[in-house]
């Protein structure tokens, strides 16, 4: 069973946390702050495994970890995983991640962790493995998303458009300008 | 309405949404906990809106915060509504809160049931999948039990992507609801010979887990795995077969020989690592527990270690840390294997990689031997010295000592050499939870091994020395304890004494309340001095005597006001004793008036007459026990007294003594001890009684002044006795005996190092490489004695040098007639799986089908949806009992089908002729073709042919008789059931009207 998938960056900021066996907010975080620091000290040339974390599952519990440039990809695992096997999970949940964000860099994870755990949760559930097959993972995920975009149809044009306005990088000026006035005048207007 | 539409999205385009939210936070880096505070009141007003989008904008934010830390349990409603919109989009975002946040303490949780169930039945499969991956993140009892039949029904849908995600949700649905694994099982086990291959690579997981907490009862899988191995090619449920089939062979062997040539194969063929580096393990696992006597058993263990040397010598990290993790695995059953790949273990003590140094130092323990032990702890000390990480450090010292005490030091041959070692171990100032490690050993050594008490103690000695001329570490300190006991309990060479025993005192002064070994120090100090006077009397010494005591005295002083309890309890015992010493020796002695507290109410004199007037009573037997010593010694017998305070040896305890102590059969607790006493005091006035507790007791109740000589030797003798069964005494087999003249006295390694770098144990290594010649003297003369001593201490003859080494007591003391082997079983911890030991091979009784909560929870869909899968549950229970050829069960499935929903309709206890005849009744009845007619006809004597067939079937598999017939019974029994479960269902829809 893999009893949780962290994500965080170098200064162990969370980006992506799932846990897989009830912990509250505080151990969840304390546990992150833990593993960080595990795990960070390691150089990137040692293995990728590390026993010794107490918080999760007690004696019976591993780290299994990999670190792309910003990001540590952590699973902590007990016994009835394989180590080989995790690393090459973690590999393909990084590649997923890589296909659907096209290059994935931490700024995706930061604001689209939401679709990070869709990704996941076609990967992994409640702890066990669902799927490996990266194909099989991406159509599934493009399905969903064409379900998503069906429904939100014509509706959604005008908030996609306003998001898009608010990507943008505008002058301050110009954000502040009084949109929020615009409902009301729909509102007064009469039919 | 299509206004509000709009217009609520224009609102909603000016909220923040998720991204806004992460933008915010970043951009207010300084103030972050403010921004968000403002950000949870934004989304506590958003979520009062009736706008669902404005809501799942708000939970998607919720979501985000979770992440960082903020408990958003306030919110669950909310999410529940996000959870229950028709929209998938909003879906999405509720399920995924939920699965972040919810748990299956969660209040509410029951409101998401029919909610659930709903998305559960969904038409989409993505819905459906959705609703799956949620609940698996927080399924409480109360929605397993309710919701497990919606979920088994899915384990049957069409779409492999249900099927697969509804096969793992199953695994969930046990944990938390164990009553459905045995119902479940038969549909679990149909699913490992699914088509797809994701559903059947989920089947194994879910089985994996399943017997990996209790394997016995998945042995009747492993053919179908055994099969599944050499077929499937798919690496990663490869990977979970082969570890589950490690979890099974030490339950069967047979299996495990059946085992060895598949795994082999695979070892060879195989070009991926980790299917590779799994197979290894379980052909370990299978060699472990067939331990021998097989053919190619030899060459099995030479392939693994090969294999694995392989992994040790490759550059990845990864693999040679996996390599090093097998191998101790190998170890533990063929250390001789292993120990041939020393050098690979050695070398990987110097690796960059702290992970695989603590390994290849966990393999450490089983390569070690007499001629190599020296040698392996010297390069742990050194790397003791260069470890910076308190983790590998504290490691480091753990396995010293564990592979120096294994088996009761087998591989010690010099304990000179050990007891150097603890005292090196002590100066490096680790923990105090690793002193207290080190000061276990040193008491042991002392205990356990006659022979180098000597040595140990004056080795103590300095550690004191040392101790009390800076203050101790936290290491040194604990360490102390054990040091001040060794000393004062084995020292005898009069110039340590001497010097240890102001030193002792110092330490009892220093160290801050936590130090233990306080109390200690004082009574190890008065031991000395007792040992001390002995010898000063013997040689008639008056002065040195008188001297040893002031000393003392002057010592204990700043004691008897120590802030620790026992400190002072014992500095005024000590001081008590000693002075009383010392008015015998000189009365009126300047010490003596210093004895007492400045302030002291201490009651000088009454101490001392009392003291005296015991020693009074005492001292005649004595003088007349041995007459003419008594007449030389200064003091009287006093001395004699005093030493005798500290006769007798502490012998080690076996660890259960104390709970082995057999209850005297006498002994009645529910019993009054003084019944007659208190009956009669109740018969005399209050008053008589109320100052009889107060009376003095009376004269003759002290009878020690009374005591001839046989009758003390009596009581010294019965209270040996009580110190013999009392396992509060540390004791040992052998007599004492201090006089040992034949003990080796190498030279005393007390000096100061004049090499910086050198360790002082390293010169036993040196000593022992460069002089052979002397040891050939002593090993002779050592031979004969641990021969005589201990004849089955040198039980590894194929040692190649056969180094004597000194006696060691072995166990501990247990009271007659207990067996230290018989140990109780350590209680099981709480763990979910312990309610999942489930016998699955027996049939299902009827009151263990799971109801189908439809009758609670009405809902049109789910009911058409159950019909479906219940009649394909029977036809899968047919399929699993018989092994029949596929292309009739295919035929069969069909027809099964019809039978199965006409079924209900006849009486439920009917056997199958009457049913026969029934049906044919009602057919006749019914204006039906007649084609149709003879299609039911046939079906229905399907059935019953089938049934005969399967268990001829069974009876050629079944070798006795009886265990057959209880078969059939059980298995109609069964398949009656299922007909009635399946009526049950049936209740709600009513399709098999229709059909006639």
């Amino acid at each position: 069973m893999i009893k949780a998938i962290l994500v965080f960056n170098n200064h162990g900021k969370p980006r992506l946390s799932k846990f897989y066996q009830y912990f509250n907010e505080d151990m969840q975080q304390q546990i992150i702050k833990e593993t960080f620091q595990l795990v960070s000290k390691r150089d990137d040339n040692v293995c990728n495994f590390l026993e010794g974390g107490s918080l999760i599952g007690g004696s019976d519990y591993k780290l299994i970890y990999r670190h792309y440039a910003t990001l540590y990809f952590v699973f902590c695992v007990d016994s009835s995983e394989s180590e080989l096997g995790i690393l090459d999970l973690i590999q393909v949940f990084v590649e997923t991640l890589d296909k659907c964000f096209e290059n994935v860099c931490e700024l995706d994870l930061i604001f689209h962790a939401d679709a990070a755990h869709q990704v996941l949760d076609e990967l992994v559930m409640g702890g066990m493995v669902l799927q490996t097959n990266m194909a099989d993972i991406l159509c599934r995920l493009q399905e969903q998303n064409k379900m998503q975009k069906a429904e939100a149809g014509i509706s959604a044009a005008p908030a996609r458009a306003v998001s898009a306005v608010k990507s943008m990088n505008l002058p301050q000026q110009l954000r502040d300008m009084k949109l929020p006035d615009l409902p009301q005048a729909i509102k007064d207007l009469k039919f | 309405m299509a206004l509000k539409k709009v217009k609520g999205n224009f609102e909603r385009m000016f909220d923040k949404n998720l991204t806004d939210l992460v933008r915010g936070i970043r951009n207010n880096k300084d103030n972050e906990s403010k921004y968000i505070a403002q950000c949870m009141e934004e989304i506590k007003v958003e979520l009062r809106q009736d706008n669902i989008a404005v809501k799942a904008n708000a939970v998607a934010k919720l979501t985000y915060l979770q992440m960082l830390g903020y408990d958003i349990s306030w919110a669950i409603f909310n999410i529940i509504e996000v959870m229950s919109s028709n929209k998938f989009t909003y879906k999405r975002i509720g399920y995924l809160a939920a699965s972040q946040s919810f748990h299956a303490d969660s209040e509410l949780l029951m409101l998401t049931t029919n909610m659930i169930r709903k998305d559960l039945n969904a038409q989409n499969q993505y819905e459906a999948g959705l609703a799956l991956s949620g609940l698996s993140c927080f399924i409480s009892h109360d929605l397993a039990r309710d919701l497990a039949n919606d979920i088994m029904t899915l384990m049957s849908s069409t779409k492999p992507y249900l099927r697969m995600k509804a096969v793992l949700m199953m695994y969930k649905v046990f944990l938390r609801y164990p009553e459905a694994l045995r119902p479940a099982f038969p549909k679990l086990k149909e699913k490992l010979e699914d088509p797809d291959p994701g559903v059947q690579s989920a089947a194994v997981n879910v089985v994996c887990e399943l017997a990996r907490k209790n394997p016995k009862n998945y042995l009747s899988l492993a053919p179908v795995f055994f099969k599944l191995m050499t077929t499937s090619t798919n690496n990663w449920m490869l990977i979970k077969i082969i570890k589950l089939f490690g979890a099974l062979t030490p339950l069967e062997p047979r299996l495990g020989k059946k085992l060895i040539e598949p795994l082999t194969n695979l070892i060879h063929s195989t070009s991926a690592m980790s299917l590779l580096y799994e197979c290894i393990n379980t052909v370990i696992a299978v060699l472990i527990s067939i331990s021998s006597g097989m053919p190619g058993h030899a060459a099995s263990v030479q392939l693994c270690v090969q294999k694995l040397r392989i992994l040790i010598e490759d550059s990845d990290q990864n693999l040679k840390y996996l390599g090093l993790l097998a191998m101790s695995r190998i170890l533990k059953s063929h250390p001789k294997s292993v120990q041939a790949h020393k050098d690979l273990v050695l070398a990987c003590l110097d690796d960059k990689d702290e992970s695989i140094r603590l390994r290849a130092l966990g393999l450490l323990y089983g390569m070690v031997s007499k001629k190599n032990l020296m040698e392996i702890v010297k390069k742990l000390m050194v790397h003791m010295d260069r470890a910076e990480g308190t983790l590998y450090r504290d490691e480091l010292l753990t396995r010293i000592i564990e592979i120096c005490s294994q088996n009761n030091y087998q591989h010690v041959v010099d304990f000179e050499w050990y007891v150097t070692v603890l005292a090196e171990l002590t100066e490096m100032e680790t923990s105090a939870k690793h002193g207290r490690m080190v000061a276990a050993q040193v008491t042991e050594v002392g205990a356990r091994v006659a022979e180098v008490r000597e040595f140990a103690a004056r080795e103590c000695g300095a550690m004191v020395a040392r101790a009390a001329a800076a203050p101790p570490g936290p290491a040194s300190k604990e360490v102390l304890y054990a040091a001040a006991y060794v000393l004062a309990e084995y020292c005898r060479e009069e110039s340590v004494m001497r010097e240890s025993v102001s030193g002792l005192l110092a330490c009892a002064g220093t160290g801050g309340g936590a130090m233990r070994a306080r109390a200690v120090c004082v009574h190890a100090a008065l031991k000395l001095c007792a040992h001390l006077l002995r010898n000063y009397e013997a040689r008639n010494d008056k002065d040195a005597a008188i001297n040893i005591i002031r000393e003392a005295l002057a010592g204990l002083r700043p004691l008897l006001c120590s802030e620790d309890m026992e400190v002072q309890e014992r500095a005024h015992n000590a001081t008590a004793l000693l002075s009383l010493v010392l008015r015998r020796l000189s009365p009126d002695d300047a010490a003596l008036t210093g004895t007492a507290p400045p302030s002291g109410p201490l009651p000088d004199a009454i101490l001392v007459e009392h003291d005296q007037s015991n020693g009074v009573e005492k001292e005649e037997p004595v003088e007349d026990v041995n007459g003419e010593s008594s007449v030389q010694s200064f003091s009287g017998g006093l001395i004699e007294e005093l030493v005798d305070l500290f006769d007798g040896e502490l012998k080690p305890v076996a660890p259960k003594a104390q709970k082995k102590v057999p209850m005297p059969s006498d002994l009645n607790l529910d019993q009054w001890l003084s019944h007659s006493r208190w009956s009669s005091d109740s018969s005399s006035s209050e008053g008589e009684a109320e100052a009889a507790v107060f009376a003095p007791p009376p004269k003759d109740a002290r009878p020690t002044a009374q005591f001839t000589p046989e009758e003390l030797a009596m009581l010294r003798e019965a209270r040996r006795q009580e110190q013999a069964n009392n396992p509060h005494y540390l004791k040992d087999d052998s007599p004492r005996s201090y006089q040992q003249d034949d003990v080796p006295i190498a030279e005393i390694a007390l000096e100061v190092p004049l090499q910086v770098h050198t360790k002082r144990s390293d010169k036993y290594l040196i000593s022992r490489e460069s002089s052979s010649k002397k040891k050939k003297e002593k090993r002779t003369s050592k031979k004969r004695k641990s021969k005589k001593d201990k004849p089955s201490s040198d039980s590894d003859s194929e040692e190649e040098v056969h180094v004597a080494r000194p006696a060691v007591a072995e166990g501990g003391e247990l009271p007659e007639g207990a067996a230290p082997s018989d140990d109780e079983p350590a209680a099981p911890p709480d763990d979910p799986h312990r309610a999942l030991d489930l016998d699955l091979d027996q049939p299902l009784r009827e009151e263990e089908l799971l109801s189908s909560r439809i009758h609670h929870y009405p809902s049109p869909e789910s009911g058409l949806l159950e019909k479906k899968p219940k009649s394909k549950k029977t036809k899968s229970a047919d399929k699993s009992s018989g092994d029949k050829p596929t292309k009739k069960r295919k035929e069969k499935k069909t027809k099964q089908k019809t039978v199965n929903l006409m079924l209900p309709e006849v009486a439920k206890e009917v056997d199958e002729a009457l049913l026969i005849e029934d049906l044919s009744t009602t057919n006749g009845k019914k204006p039906t073709k007649d084609n149709d007619v003879a299609d039911n006809d046939a079906f229905l004597v399907e059935p019953h042919t089938k049934d005969t067939k399967t268990e001829k079937h069974k009876k050629s598999k079944k070798e006795s008789k009886e265990k057959e017939s209880k078969r059939n019974k059980s298995t109609k029994k069964g398949k009656h059931e299922k007909k009635t479960g399946y009526e049950e269902a049936l209740g709600i829809s009513t399709p098999s009207k229709e059909v006639i």
